[in-house]
């Protein structure tokens, strides 16, 4: 038998009843379980209750109108990958979505899911036996930050592939939570602190996703830097969205990354390139930019100054290949 | 366990047959099925998701069973790799992987077999790519993948009937 804590198991049909239901103390959401069965195998989380998300039928709707596409944070990663309405409106999503772990992954693993997923490091994403024999860490029961000793921060990586696509395109999302609903920017359900990562209140749980149709149909892209070609996470993430002018000028530019930050963080200042032709000066500029952002620690097998180096290089590319600019 | 131990009366279908147990909350499908079923086919090899060695099939789609509460699968349909077989007869894609070579030391081919029975299902006639992206959360020490591919063309052909 695999070691598992003890907790129980609620399952919901309702989503007033899971709020309800994660009332009980030291309680958590499962949504696919792809990270959280993992973290509570390896005694990361000990909880108490696990309620869980996947018989909710109101997480799984989508709707597509006027306003733009709304989609339900229980929809699947595979079912993000396959919308042909995705791919041909917001292609960068369904690249994300594809690009999650392995095929297995992301036939169970949830949009919610992703976008809440914990942050990681290579300190903390370890057995019980690997992380005590280390003395733990400040994000888990321990006194010291292993990555940065002197401090009394944690730097773990938000390592989600589909926020900064999400991101890109301005997407917002509802929280519902005992205190009613309300509707934030992507962005906004981040703050940067490796430890409490998510701005959501007790209880609440991520419901839907909004693609507004402002940018629907702006070429966009995103790719990743991994070990493993075909389960790893990300070592560093990069979504672009460009739209170019009738010209060939840029019109709009929206560059996003992950895993090199507590949170997915968008780059900012890109307003400077509109009314500009990309040239190789231009997109070099775009590489120094992003990587003077990029905030990698050393929180992956890979040294930062690589993470720093590949997340510039992907920016430049994909904005190149967007623009259609070959030098 | 535990005396406090919470349980649940878990109705679900494996491999064709229905089964009503109490299952403790917290069981691993991988454990409902070696464990409690005596169905030691499905494999675990690493703490949670990152091998593909315990893939079943949950409502004809792949999910790890290292990473699925028992309980979850309330009212579903679970096939592992002990259903394929008709009577002793070899299903297509075992076919595949005895004559094509497909296992080594066999650990991770349930897992990989299932993974594959999956895929073919979805898409009957995968081309080499969709091969390698339909089985990458499948890892196999031994084959170098070659084979593994060789075993799947190799189901699908006999499927179309070609
Ligand atoms: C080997 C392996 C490789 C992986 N590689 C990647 C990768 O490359 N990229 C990547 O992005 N991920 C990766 N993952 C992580 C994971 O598979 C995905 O992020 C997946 O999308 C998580 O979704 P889930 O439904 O399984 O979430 P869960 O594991 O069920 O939940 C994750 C977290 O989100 C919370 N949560 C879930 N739904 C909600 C909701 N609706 N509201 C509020 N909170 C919620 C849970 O409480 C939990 O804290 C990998 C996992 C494994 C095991
Ligand atoms: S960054 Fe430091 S505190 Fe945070 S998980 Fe890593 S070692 Fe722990
Ligand atoms: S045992 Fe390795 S993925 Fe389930
Ligand atoms: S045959 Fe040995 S691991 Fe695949």
């Amino acid at each position: 038998m695999e070691f598992m804590p003890n907790f129980r198991l609620h399952r919901p049909s309702q989503l007033t009843d899971a709020i309800a239901a994660k009332a009980e103390a030291e309680s958590l959401y499962l949504a696919g379980g792809t990270d959280m069965l993992v973290n509570v195998r390896r005694g990361i989380e000990q909880p108490k209750h696990l309620v869980d998300l996947s018989a909710v039928a109101e997480l799984k709707r989508r709707r597509d109108d006027a306003d733009g596409l709304t989609l339900g944070s229980g929809l699947t990663l595979a079912e993000i990958a396959a919308d042909d309405v995705i791919a041909a409106r917001y292609p960068a999503v369904a690249q994300a979505a594809r690009a999650v772990a392995g095929p297995t992954h992301q036939a169970y693993g949830t949009l919610g899911g992703n976008l809440c997923l914990d942050t990681r490091c290579l300190f903390y994403n370890q057995s019980e036996w690997w992380r005590k024999s280390n003395d733990y860490c400040l994000k888990e029961r321990g006194d010291i930050c292993h990555v940065a000793p002197g401090g009394k921060r944690c730097f773990a990586a938000f390592s989600g592939d589909v926020a900064p696509a999400l991101i890109v395109y301005d997407a917002e999302v509802t929280l519902t939570g005992p205190d009613g609903t309300r509707r934030i920017p992507l962005e906004k359900l981040y703050r940067n602190d490796g430890m409490a990562h998510l701005t959501l209140k007790p209880g609440e749980i991520l419901a839907a996703v909004h693609l507004p149709a402002t940018h629907a149909g702006d070429p966009s892209s995103y790719e990743k830097a991994r070990i493993r070609g075909s389960i790893d996470f990300p070592l560093a993430g990069v979504a672009v969205r460009l739209k170019l002018a009738a010209d060939g000028t840029v019109a709009d530019l929206a560059v996003a990354l992950t895993a090199v930050n507590p949170y997915p963080h968008r780059i900012t200042g890109t307003d400077a390139y509109k009314g500009k032709r990309l040239d190789t000066a231009l997109l070099d500029a775009l590489r120094d930019q992003v990587r003077k952002q990029a905030k990698p620690m050393r929180t992956t097998t890979v040294a930062p100054w690589y993470r720093r180096r590949v997340v510039g290089a992907i920016a430049r590319r994909l904005t190149a290949e967007l623009a259609g600019f070959t030098e | 366990m535990p005396l406090d131990q919470h349980k649940t009366i878990l109705n679900c279908t494996v491999n064709g047959r229905e089964h009503i147990r109490a299952v403790p909350d917290n069981l691993l499908l991988v454990d409902y099925l070696r464990e409690h079923l005596g169905l030691t086919g499905t494999k675990i090899g690493c703490d949670g998701g990152e091998c593909g060695c315990c893939t079943v099939l949950v409502d004809g789609i792949a999910r790890h069973a290292c990473l699925t509460l028992a309980a979850v699968c309330e009212d579903k349909a679970v096939e592992t790799i002990e259903s394929l077989d008709t009577r002793g007869r070899l299903a297509p894609i075992q076919r595949g992987f005895h004559e094509k070579l497909g296992a080594q030391c066999g650990f991770c081919t349930p897992g990989m077999v299932m993974a594959a029975e999956g895929l073919l299902r979805t898409n009957p006639d995968p081309s080499e790519d969709e091969i390698r992206a339909g089985l990458a959360a499948n890892i196999c020490r031994c084959t170098g993948y070659v084979k593994i591919i060789e075993a799947v063309q190799a189901a699908a052909k006999e499927l179309r009937h070609e």
